[in-house]
């Protein structure tokens, strides 16, 4: 039986399970873990390199990063396929409620989690409440020329359109969302809609393999959405019926 | 024959001195003797409490403020909270000194909704730590923002935008209920403090004259006023036990509403709220004990009968936390999930294992070695460092619930353990403020509410039926 969930005034949080919109795919059967998504992702979205000895510590901040993990008990071992980890973009995200100040919120137009860098006021409470530990916290004013000489010549390269965050201030994937805008004002420009393709957030772009592919989860015959229906599909901690708009193909 | 009878009254005698002796409450002084000789123990003030007022004041000034400080204008980097312990020292320190916040209103309020007659002496002692703790806990709370200054968008203050705070989120039900605990919690303390406050006011000179003159609010003793004052103690003790009951329970839910392993849990508001009860209670004694110890004419007031009854109650708290304890345990345990049954494991056998053993030892072992023994509870030398071990050990269960449960999640590429940093001198300084503020009050008011034990001391008499020499208790109210 189908429930029409807007009939039953149940708009919001539940109606939007279904309707994810942007969408990801990513085959760790073609990933060979050469981090040039990592890469790409932390200089198109102005991320912090926060040093050896915080990275050492657990507090580098990579909006994406590959995961590696072995099998089996030595001299057995074996390595498993690399996994790169970003946010999930959760249809029902456990980071949103958990935000005291409202700064962890769902796009309404983009159909994504999103971070308010300035509404942020650092409870951390989304970090620890996110299953998958993709959010990233500023822990010092790692952008700060002034603090650290040394980024001087990195600062010459930050992206113009993505912000700069400073200490104590969460932040996340956002599917490269500055990208979404620029295409979607383009398109809108010439009188069209956004085409399958057409553009890719950094990651996407970057990786070699074509192991990351992104679109419009919701338009049935864009490549995504049909990767998305590949029989070796697998969400990520599904059990917790966090919806993620992730999907990983594996094992083909 | 003629022997026999002496020797007889000789024990009765020594029996009606001998409950004198050991109870407060039958062994009354003159109204004036008792005032002067809580005035004396607020006036004396030896060099060893100035020497110990300006050691703690510049552990407080290095350890609260300057730490602070760089905490702030440097960012939560010089702290040890890292991924995936995004919560550390500082999220331990505010459950703990909320913790230490229940056992005033446990002991003042529930013990006096219930009547207990032992409360009458230090039902103020625990309602200052009440409200004192309550401070660091606040402090503790806003060392763990990263953008502190920026707290107040936690209230809910009208603005233009309006832009209000989330009420789906635990953390501000947290703010909220702590709010009220400390609004609710400090008229509660102020309310039995205003006869004391008129006595003293017409017992001082100088400044502390005009002082005490508006604390006091111009309170004379008449008839009105007591009975003003008693209707709002008696709504105010009832109405606050379930403010009590809520705050920790609160608290609890900012971990049980989570998704993490070994956090989500249904068992966590009455175990909170239970082993708030535990260390509150613990440092109730240790308090009691170096009030006694410190102050003058404080062990006519503070006897080991008080030590006695305050030692029955640990114990019985002791059990029940162990309970809750092993029921949180074992439903964790027996739910199967992979995740919570890597964390248990990770508790007992991981790299800080130790402080999960000593958690059990200080906070069940010991205690119950120790109070079932009327005379070793009744000691207060032995009942402080009882009490001090729960509370050390009820702090190695907050740190287990936050830093060692956070380094286990669900995707182990993450795993990595927390070490403390700037938390240390940060947690140092609130031990520090509250002593200080605590050292401060007492010379400031009347640690002792007389007014309640002269009222004690009117219900109690001894009577002789026959032979026997029995209490009676008449209520006044």
């Amino acid at each position: 039986m189908t429930v029409d969930l807007n009939k039953l005034h149940a708009v919001g949080a539940i109606a939007e399970e279904a309707e994810g919109k942007w969408g990801m795919v990513i085959d760790q059967d073609l990933c060979t873990g050469c981090q040039a998504c990592v890469a790409a992702c932390a200089m198109e979205n102005n991320i912090a390199f926060v040093g050896e000895e915080d990275a050492g510590y657990g507090r580098s901040m990579h909006w994406i990063r590959t995961e590696r993990f072995w099998e089996g008990e030595y001299p057995e071992v074996r390595m498993t396929d690399y996994q790169p980890m970003l946010c999930q973009q959760c249809g029902k995200a456990p980071c949103e409620p958990v935000c005291p100040a409202f700064a962890t919120v769902h796009s309404q137009a983009e159909k994504i989690n999103l971070q308010v860098y300035n509404r942020c006021v650092g409870t951390r409470y989304c970090a620890n409440n996110c299953p998958y530990q993709v959010r990233s916290f500023n822990w010092r004013d790692y952008q700060d020329s002034r603090i650290r000489p040394e980024i001087t010549i990195l600062a010459n390269q930050f992206n113009p359109d993505v912000t700069v965050r400073r200490r104590g201030v969460m932040e996340k994937c956002t599917f490269c969302i500055q990208r979404i805008h620029k295409a979607q004002d383009k398109a809108k420009s010439e009188g069209r809609e956004v085409e399958d393709g057409e553009f890719t957030t950094a990651c996407a772009q970057a990786c070699p393999a074509s192991a990351i592919t992104f679109g419009r989860i919701d338009h049935p015959e864009s490549l995504v959405s049909q990767l998305a229906r590949m029989p070796h599909t697998q969400h990520h901690l599904e059990e917790l019926g966090t919806l993620p708009s992730v999907t990983y193909l594996k094992g083909a | 024959m003629a022997e026999n009878k002496k020797h007889s009254e000789h024990s009765h005698k020594s029996h009606e001195d001998h409950l004198r002796e050991t109870h407060l409450m039958l062994d009354p002084m003159p109204r004036g003797k008792m005032n002067e000789m809580v005035m004396e123990s607020m006036h004396t003030t030896s060099w060893k409490f100035w020497a110990v007022f300006a050691l703690l004041s510049v552990i407080v000034a290095w350890g609260l403020f300057y730490s602070w400080g760089r905490l702030i204008l440097e960012g939560v980097g010089i702290a040890g909270v890292n991924r995936p312990s995004y919560w550390g020292i500082f999220l331990v320190n505010t459950v703990f000194w909320i913790g230490i916040s229940h056992a005033g209103t446990f002991i003042s309020a529930i013990l006096r909704v219930f009547k207990a007659e032992f409360r009458r002496p230090f039902t103020r002692a625990a309602e200052l730590m009440t409200t004192f703790g309550l401070v660091q806990a606040g402090f503790s709370i806003f060392m763990h923002m990263g953008r502190v200054w920026l707290s107040y968008w936690l209230f809910p203050i009208p603005n233009q935008r309006q832009l209000w705070p989330n009420f789906h989120s635990p953390l501000s039900w947290d703010l909220l209920a702590i709010t009220t605990y400390l609004l609710s919690s400090t008229m509660y303390l102020f309310l039995p403090l205003i006869p004391d406050l008129a006595m003293a006011r017409d017992r001082s000179t100088g400044w502390r004259k005009t002082f005490y003159k508006i604390l006091a609010l111009g309170f004379r003793g008449t008839e009105g006023e007591w009975t003003h004052l008693r209707n709002a103690l008696n709504i105010f003790a009832f109405a606050i036990i379930p403010v009590m009951f809520s705050v920790h329970t609160i608290v609890s839910w900012d971990f049980a509403m989570a998704t993490r392993p070994g956090w989500s849990s249904t068992i966590f508001g009455p175990y909170f709220v239970i082993g708030a009860l535990h260390s509150g209670m613990g440092a109730v004694v240790m308090v009691l004990a170096v009030v006694r110890g410190t102050m003058k004419n404080m062990n006519y007031f503070i006897r080991p009968e008080h030590f006695e009854a305050i030692g029955k109650l640990m114990l019985i708290i002791s059990m029940g936390w162990a309970y809750f304890f092993f029921n949180d345990y074992i439903v964790q345990w027996y739910g199967g999930d992979k995740w919570t049954k890597t964390l248990l494991h990770w508790h007992e056998a991981g790299p800080m294992g130790w402080m999960w053993f000593a958690m059990l030892i200080f906070n069940v072992a010991i205690p119950w070695a120790i109070l079932w023994n009327k005379k070793w509870r009744s000691t207060p030398w032995l009942i402080f460092i009882v009490g001090l071990l729960i509370n050390v050990g009820m702090w190695f269960e907050r740190y287990i619930i936050v830093p060692i449960s956070l380094s286990i999640n669900r995707m182990p590429f993450t795993w990595r353990l927390y070490e403390p940093g700037i938390e240390i001198p940060l947690g140092i300084g609130t031990l520090a403020f509250f002593v200080l503020l605590y050292m401060a009050a007492s010379k400031l008011i009347p640690l002792v509410p007389v007014w309640e034990v002269q009222e004690g001391h009117m219900d109690h008499s001894l009577k002789k039926f026959g032979r026997e020499t029995v209490v009676t208790v008449s209520d006044l109210e």
